[in-house]
């Protein structure tokens, strides 16, 4: 029993453990972003191919790669329903509907491509096209509105932040999928894509300067943390990122224009952790230390994440190494 | 508008119900995929590689339903069950976030491998591959197994007052996690999966073999359908019997931890020795079927069964009846009846396994029509004798949801309105009808365009090897 108690005495090694939980849940909910947006920008791009055998090249391209992506978010909800639960009932019991909506959309989007592959008739794949394209559209959407909700308080279920913030989140997932998708075809759809990537990276940057003048102007109580040095540095960098993202794809340096996004991704997600902390539910003013879970259980699942995600970063490299590379002619979904 | 605890108990059994289909399948088919996989790669018979990609199909189709299916459940928790989540969740939530990181992220990950990667990866990754996605699925199973058998027996928390709210805190980790509930359910609901799977196997194999050889409407690649077949006997024959043996050992410390639940799938209301256990049971009125109690039902019992089932060997051994606990009773008839169901089902496999082992053994497999037709029948049992299985054990500690420490009824989020947990509810209803049919419907594409064949196999030049089902069948 002394390991037990140990344990229960004080968080491991004296760490701050409940401020690097709450750091590990937005890392989480960025790498699900960051991954799985990809997907779905894939999804919304989908709609502007009309040709068959490019269309199969989308779906191809995130084949392999989807469902691994998805899973972050199964992790971000355990990982928030174990290291805070209350936050975690309080949050999606709130958002009860906004939840379901997410989730029906994450159905249609996991669905719609196993199902359009299953025929070919031009009705059939017409309306599976089109459930792919309202579920990649709808998911990222929604789940930009429970930000926005969680981040301002807010109890309602449509609030002008969380449209905004949906609408940054849609921009943000296309801008994701072609950097992709530049990466995974050729030819013609790999230069059609570039200007695609170009509009979505511009709606981004407006709908991004829309939503910060808009909290600045519904949150009084969030300006001064908006004028904090991190803040502006990740708004910063923003531009940054979009400078460079823009640059290495006209330089046709893909993996660079991958990266940028992906700390487009980052740069977004940080700001709303930055704006959260200290709290982590501002609708019922609980803060961080006051919703951690108790020292016992918080160090045994800091154990198990120190394990376990060493491990899980080690899959998706054999999954992204073994796929690398443009599709090959005749790989389908 | 439908009572908010009402609906969200209905909509969380909808979609268990609905969910544990899929990671039945998943789970049951691993070990098959693997050995189909291992003996492709090392005979290179082209009959192996048929298994292996006609099976991958149906798994990948199954993991897809089953991903979007689960995450609905993972988040059920917090939407439906928020006072549950708030005072479970310091000894509850761990299990399933690590199950998230340990076991769904090794089967998603490699499940991509797996179904897409064949052309792209060499011989021992993919083998690897096959083995991760199989150890990701029963991973899976052992920690949402962990989570659900301390609901059944808790142990090792303490009830702390925290922030204005009953929390319960872990304190003895071995004790919470290290349940010795968990051991019963993880061997009962694993060996249930190969069986279901062996079972459905079997029964669809029998229907191609019955119609090459007895009905003599020449079947395409019949030499699959029979390796099927043989295949998934011997499934049955090994899984059968265990379930029946550990289903009794399991059914015993149900009794010795959760006596209000074994009341109630044994219908004693009054406390009493030398119960008999009702093998067949028959409801002679509306009333028997809907408020079973076993001194009035007219069946052919065992005497002392029951007594000798929960006692481990003792006829004459008292059960305590129903009528000794307080406050309101689980639901009997569901359970009482699942659970005769149930395990008439488990005789019935074992049957069924011996039936067909002996007309292997003595040459006759392909000639039995009569043992086809039982097989082609009980194609789907295996599945339902599991849900029945969860029925018994989730119907029957109610009104619990964390037994003896909180009723389901005051799990329920506070806040809920019964317009909204009806229009989820609604909505699941109709959704996942929808997604039973899609999942039908292209199981049974996959089933019409049969194994891949020709020069679409292996050492044929080919660069695509998991086609869609269309793509490969000759009906396109």
């Amino acid at each position: 029993m002394t390991s037990v108690e140990t344990l229960s005495n004080g968080p491991l090694f004296g760490l701050p453990l409940a401020d690097l939980w709450f750091g590990l849940l937005f890392f989480i909910f960025g790498t699900f972003l960051f991954l799985d947006g990809f997907d779905f920008g894939v999804g919304v791009l989908f709609a502007t191919r009309d040709d068959k055998d490019e269309r199969e090249q989308l779906l191809a391209a995130i084949g392999p790669f989807w469902d691994g992506n998805e899973v972050w978010l199964v992790v971000f909800g355990g990982a928030l329903f174990a290291a805070f639960p209350s936050v975690y009932a309080n949050l999606f019991s709130r958002h009860y509907l906004l939840m379901f909506a997410i989730l029906g959309a994450l159905i249609l989007r996991g669905l719609a491509p196993e199902m359009y592959e299953q025929r070919h008739d031009d009705r059939w794949q017409r309306w599976w096209g089109r459930a792919f394209v309202v579920g990649s559209l709808a998911a990222p959407f929604f789940l930009g509105m429970f930000t926005a909700n969680w981040l301002l308080g807010a109890t309602t279920l449509v609030t002008l932040p969380g449209v905004l913030v949906g609408l940054t989140v849609v921009a943000l997932t296309v801008v994701d999928g072609v950097a992709f998708l530049r990466l995974k075809t050729r030819g013609d759809l790999r230069n059609d894509l570039q200007s695609d990537g170009y509009r979505a990276l511009a709606a981004y940057l407006v709908l991004v300067v829309l939503t910060l003048v808009g909290v600045y102007a519904l949150a009084p109580g969030l300006r001064s943390t908006m004028r904090s040095t991190l803040v502006l540095g990740l708004v910063l960098s923003t531009l940054v990122l979009a400078a460079g993202y823009v640059l290495a794809t006209r330089a046709d340096r893909y993996y660079v224009a991958f990266a940028a996004a992906a700390g487009l991704v980052f740069a977004l997600v940080g700001v709303v952790a930055r704006l959260l902390y200290p709290s982590i539910d501002p609708a019922v003013g609980l803060t961080v230390a006051a919703a951690i879970v108790p020292t016992l259980s918080l160090n045994l699942m800091s154990i198990g994440a120190a394990l376990l995600l060493p491990l899980v970063f080690v899959y998706f490299v054999v999954l992204y190494s073994a796929f690398s590379g443009p599709i090959e002619a005749g790989e389908s979904y | 508008m439908i009572d908010p605890i009402i609906a969200s108990r209905l909509q969380f059994a909808l979609t268990t119900i609905v969910h544990i289909v899929f990671p039945v399948v998943s789970m049951g088919l691993a070990p098959f995929l693997v050995y189909f996989t291992w003996k492709d790669i090392r005979t290179g018979e082209p009959v192996y590689e048929q298994l292996r990609r006609f099976w991958t199909r149906i798994f990948a189709v199954s993991f897809v339903v089953g991903t979007v299916t689960g995450i609905v459940l993972e988040f059920e928790f917090g939407t439906n069950f928020a006072a549950f989540a708030t005072t479970a969740g310091p000894l509850f939530g761990g299990p399933l976030a690590v199950e998230g990181m340990m076991a769904f992220m090794l089967e998603a990950t490699f499940l991509g491998v797996f179904v897409f990667g064949r052309e792209r990866v060499g011989d021992a990754l993919y083998m690897v591959s096959a083995v991760a996605v199989g150890l990701g699925t029963w991973l899976s199973a052992v920690w949402i197994l962990i989570a659900n058998s301390w609901m059944q027996l808790p142990r090792g928390y303490e009830m702390v007052t925290r922030n204005g709210e009953q929390v319960i805190h872990l304190v003895d980790p071995i004790a919470a996690y290290a349940n010795p509930r968990f051991f019963w359910m993880f061997v009962h609901m694993q060996n249930a999966s190969v069986e279901s799977v062996s079972l459905a196997m079997a029964g669809l194999s029998a229907y191609f073999v019955f119609r090459h050889h007895v009905w003599e409407r020449p079947v395409d690649h019949v030499t699959f359908w029979e390796t099927t077949l043989k295949i998934a006997i011997v499934g049955l024959v090994i899984t059968a019997p265990l379930q029946v043996f550990h289903g009794d050992l399991y059914a015993r410390h149900v009794y010795e931890t959760q006596p209000q639940k074994f009341a109630a799938m044994e219908a004693v209301w009054e406390t009493d020795s030398y119960v008999p256990e009702y093998l067949i049971a028959f409801p002679t009125s509306v009333e028997n079927l809907l408020d079973p109690r076993a001194k009035e039902i007219f069946g052919i019992g065992i005497p002392g069964g029951a007594s000798w089932l929960a006692s481990g060997g003792d006829p004459q051994a008292t059960i305590r009846g129903l009528e000794e606990f307080e406050g309101p009773q689980p639901p009997v008839a569901a359970v009482f009846w699942s659970f005769r169901i149930m395990v008439a089902l488990g005789f019935w496999f074992v049957t069924l396994g011996f039936w067909s082992g002996y007309r292997w053994f003595r040459g006759e497999l392909f000639a039995d029509d009569l043992l086809h037709k039982a097989l082609m029948a009980s194609a789907p049992l295996g599945i339902f004798a599991v849900e029945l299985g969860w029925v018994v054990t989730e119907v029957g500690r109610q009104p619990w949801v964390i037994q003896g420490v909180m009723k389901t009824s005051e799990g329920v989020s506070p806040d809920l309105t019964g317009a909204e947990a009806t229009a989820t509810l609604v909505g699941f209803a109709a959704a996942y009808l929808g997604l039973l049919t899609l999942y039908g419907y292209v199981v049974a594409r996959i089933i019409r365009a049969g194994p891949p064949t020709g020069t679409d196999l292996v050492g044929v030049d080919d660069t695509d090897t998991d086609t869609t089902p269309s793509e490969v069948g000759a009906d396109d």
